[in-house]
């Protein structure tokens, strides 16, 4: 396969564990499979939202394939480079070509530095550039995000939360990335400033030729900026594909439930629909067969469910689910046309 | 101010007339919520809305009368309730009223709620502190409502402390605390914000029940305006301290007057076809200004795109839309300014 063709990041049977320790001296009584099997690619300029909800490992994964955490297992490519094998050299060099942009910028920003420093901070440690040459770049990429100049010298509290998230996201921009990992950049911003960074987002997207990796648990602006979308329960994919086939036609109960729970924002489409049961299972709790079991609607769940993990197939070209029933297809309201 | 005030509430259970709480900071003093008035009927669902700044949540927390010093609520400001005004009344009133007849949940249910005493004993404590009863009476009561929020095995689950329950399931245990006493009004503040969105739709779902079944208004305070068209029946949009409008909520969501209301449905991303063509979200300019520095005029005008220079100068009343229905904008006085707006007021920063 030629590069261009190449996903740009493609992830194979990921695994991250974490021990679990009980009792004050700390030994180990088991292993939470945090993220068990995650097997997924993001072709370039494309946005892959990896979503759920809390405790589903989508964090995790993100972190893992950065390599900001131990992976327990499983392999990462990043351009033809196998990153889980990088030496600290090479992997720093790495770093530059895939970018973090944080869920709440506040505190992934040091209040005691100015914008200036923060954005300057990433020029010098991948020696990009320095001295005035520096500067030009951070009042570039200050415009970029729609900052005027002078806001180098402000330091994180003089900002309001929408502008702190574009400094987190020239930061990012600044040295140069192909890939960027946008752990719910909006989810703690007013809904105003919202529509601001989304589209921030995108502009840039297109500008740049950025693949992102977009982790969110709000899948009415998932609709908005994904692709392809990657469905994950219990620390697992359980439904994989082209954002409008995931959308449209969900195939696994779990996603039908997650977009099921999705308000609309018109009254007039109030629903009175069955509400899903339970909580999502903490992955420290070991469970047989499908996770979504316990929870499932679907009126032909049977003891199979119980007992056979299943498997993330491809159910129509492109379209994985993991479920061992056949899938029904039917449009999914609100997201139907 | 001459023009033509909202309708009140014919009959309010709680009525909130010139509402003012003040926080001195290093800044200067913060006027949090600045002449907010507003009724809640009994058994309906008012709905507050409104970005981080506006003033929701100080509004929820003036009416419990938990402004802590050095803040105060200004003198001034009245909160009827059911013949008292809770601004000003003596702590024993407060003390009858609060946790008794409004009951009150939070966003984050781990920090409301005491860490080393089981959910049970918590529960069973608030119906002690208001009613003479036994022990073993003010238990049972704990372990009914428990049942009430639809908590499986209740009676076991009350011997359980917070910690060994999962967040959804402690919203509930908050809402059985808030409701023990039966009150004729729930304060309820971003109450499902913390939790999953499967989470969320069962607890929405069991408010609309718990609301039915004991009769009780609910004053819902959120930034999530999704929420509001899923429960509300009535909506307050705050912005700068104050309410810009106010109407029922299918009034609010098919015709909003304020250009704030308007600008806010429009940038809530829509549940739709990933990759349709409308991909861009509408945005509102800038943010939400600091409660140390409100602008002069319209405290809208410098992110609206139809304000000219009467908006500058002067602070618009609430005017009269309808019988239901109010807008603090001056194009309710000039409607004609709304088919020429001016230029976008720049941009974002």
């Amino acid at each position: 396969m030629d590069a261009s063709e190449r996903p740009l990041v493609s992830v194979r049977d990921l695994h991250v564990r974490f021990p679990l320790s009980r009792g004050m001296f700390g030994a180990t009584r088991g292993w939470v499979r945090a993220v068990d099997g995650v097997s997924f690619t993001v072709p370039r300029g494309e946005t892959l939202a990896l979503v759920g909800e809390s405790g589903c490992g989508k964090t995790t994964a993100a972190r893992a394939l950065l390599r900001l955490i131990p992976a327990t297992s499983g392999t990462v490519s990043f351009d033809g480079t196998d990153v889980l094998a990088l030496r600290p050299e090479p992997l720093r060099r790495l770093r530059r070509r895939m970018q973090l942009v944080f869920q709440d910028p506040y505190s992934s920003l040091n209040p005691r530095r100015t914008v200036g420093d923060a954005i300057r901070e990433g020029l010098l440690v991948h020696q990009l550039a320095a001295g005035s040459e520096a500067d030009d770049r951070v009042r570039q990429a200050l415009g970029e995000v729609g900052l005027r100049p002078e806001f180098a010298l402000r330091y994180p509290y003089e900002l309001s939360g929408g502008q702190r998230q574009r400094v987190g996201i020239a930061r990012a921009l600044a040295v140069g990335p192909e890939f960027v990992v946008c752990d719910e950049p909006v989810s703690a911003l007013d809904v105003s400033v919202q529509a601001q960074i989304i589209n921030l987002l995108q502009d840039l997207q297109r500008d740049h030729a950025l693949t992102y990796l977009y982790i969110a648990h709000d899948l009415a602006i998932v609709a908005h900026v994904a692709t392809r979308v990657a469905v994950m329960y219990f620390g697992r994919i359980v439904e994989l594909g082209p954002a409008a086939a995931v959308f449209q036609h969900p195939l696994m109960p779990y996603t039908r439930a997650l977009l099921a729970a999705v308000l609309s924002p018109d009254p007039a489409a109030r629903r009175s629909h069955a509400v899903l049961p339970g909580e999502s299972p903490s992955p420290a709790t070991p469970m047989a067969g499908c996770p979504f079991h316990p929870r499932c609607p679907d009126p032909r769940k049977d003891a199979a469910c119980t007992v056979t993990v299943p498997p993330l197939e491809e159910k129509s070209p492109g379209h994985f689910a993991a479920c061992i029933k056949e899938p029904v297809v039917e449009t999914t309201l609100p997201f139907g046309p | 101010m001459t023009a033509p005030q909202p309708v009140p509430a014919p009959n309010p259970l709680l009525s909130i007339r010139d509402l003012r709480t003040v926080f001195p900071t290093g800044a200067g003093v913060a006027r949090a919520v600045d002449g907010l008035t507003l009724g809640v009927e009994p058994g309906e669902t008012l709905g507050i809305v409104g970005e981080s700044g506006s003033g929701k949540s100080v509004t929820a927390l003036s009416i419990l009368r938990l402004i802590r010093p050095p803040g105060r609520i200004e003198a001034g400001s009245s909160i009827t309730f059911g013949g008292t005004d809770l601004a000003t009344c003596d702590a024993e009133s407060l003390r009858a009223i609060r946790g008794r007849r409004i009951g009150m949940v939070f966003q984050e249910p781990m920090t409301a709620l005491n860490p080393v005493f089981t959910v049970g004993s918590q529960i069973a404590e608030v119906v002690r502190v208001h009613e003479r009863t036994t022990r073993q009476a003010a238990w049972g009561r704990a372990v009914a409502m428990l049942e009430a929020v639809r908590i499986p095995a209740s009676a076991e689950r009350a011997h359980q402390y917070p910690h060994e329950l999962s967040g959804g399931t402690r919203q509930r245990v908050m809402l059985a605390m808030a409701l023990v006493m039966h009150p004729a009004l729930l304060i309820a503040d971003e109450p499902t914000t913390a939790l999953d969105v499967t989470v969320q739709a069962q607890i929405l779902a069991l408010l609309a029940e718990l609301q039915q079944s004991l009769g009780m208004a609910v004053l819902l305070i959120t930034h999530d305006l999704a929420i509001i068209a899923a429960v509300a029946s009535r909506v307050v949009v705050m912005y700068g301290g104050q309410a810009v409008e106010e109407a029922p909520v299918t009034e609010l969501f098919a015709a909003a007057h304020h250009p704030y209301t308007e600008g806010l449905l429009r940038a809530v991303p829509r549940p739709r076809l990933p990759n349709s063509p409308a991909a861009r979200l509408a945005e509102i300019p800038g943010s939400v200004p600091p409660a140390t520095a409100w602008p002069a005029g319209c405290r809208f005008h410098d992110r609206c795109a139809f304000a000219w220079d009467r908006c500058r100068h002067e602070m618009p009343p609430l005017y009269a839309i309808s019988a239901t229905h109010a807008s603090r904008c001056h194009l309710a006085a000039e409607p004609a300014r709304r088919t020429a707006p001016a230029p976008t007021a720049g941009t974002p920063s």
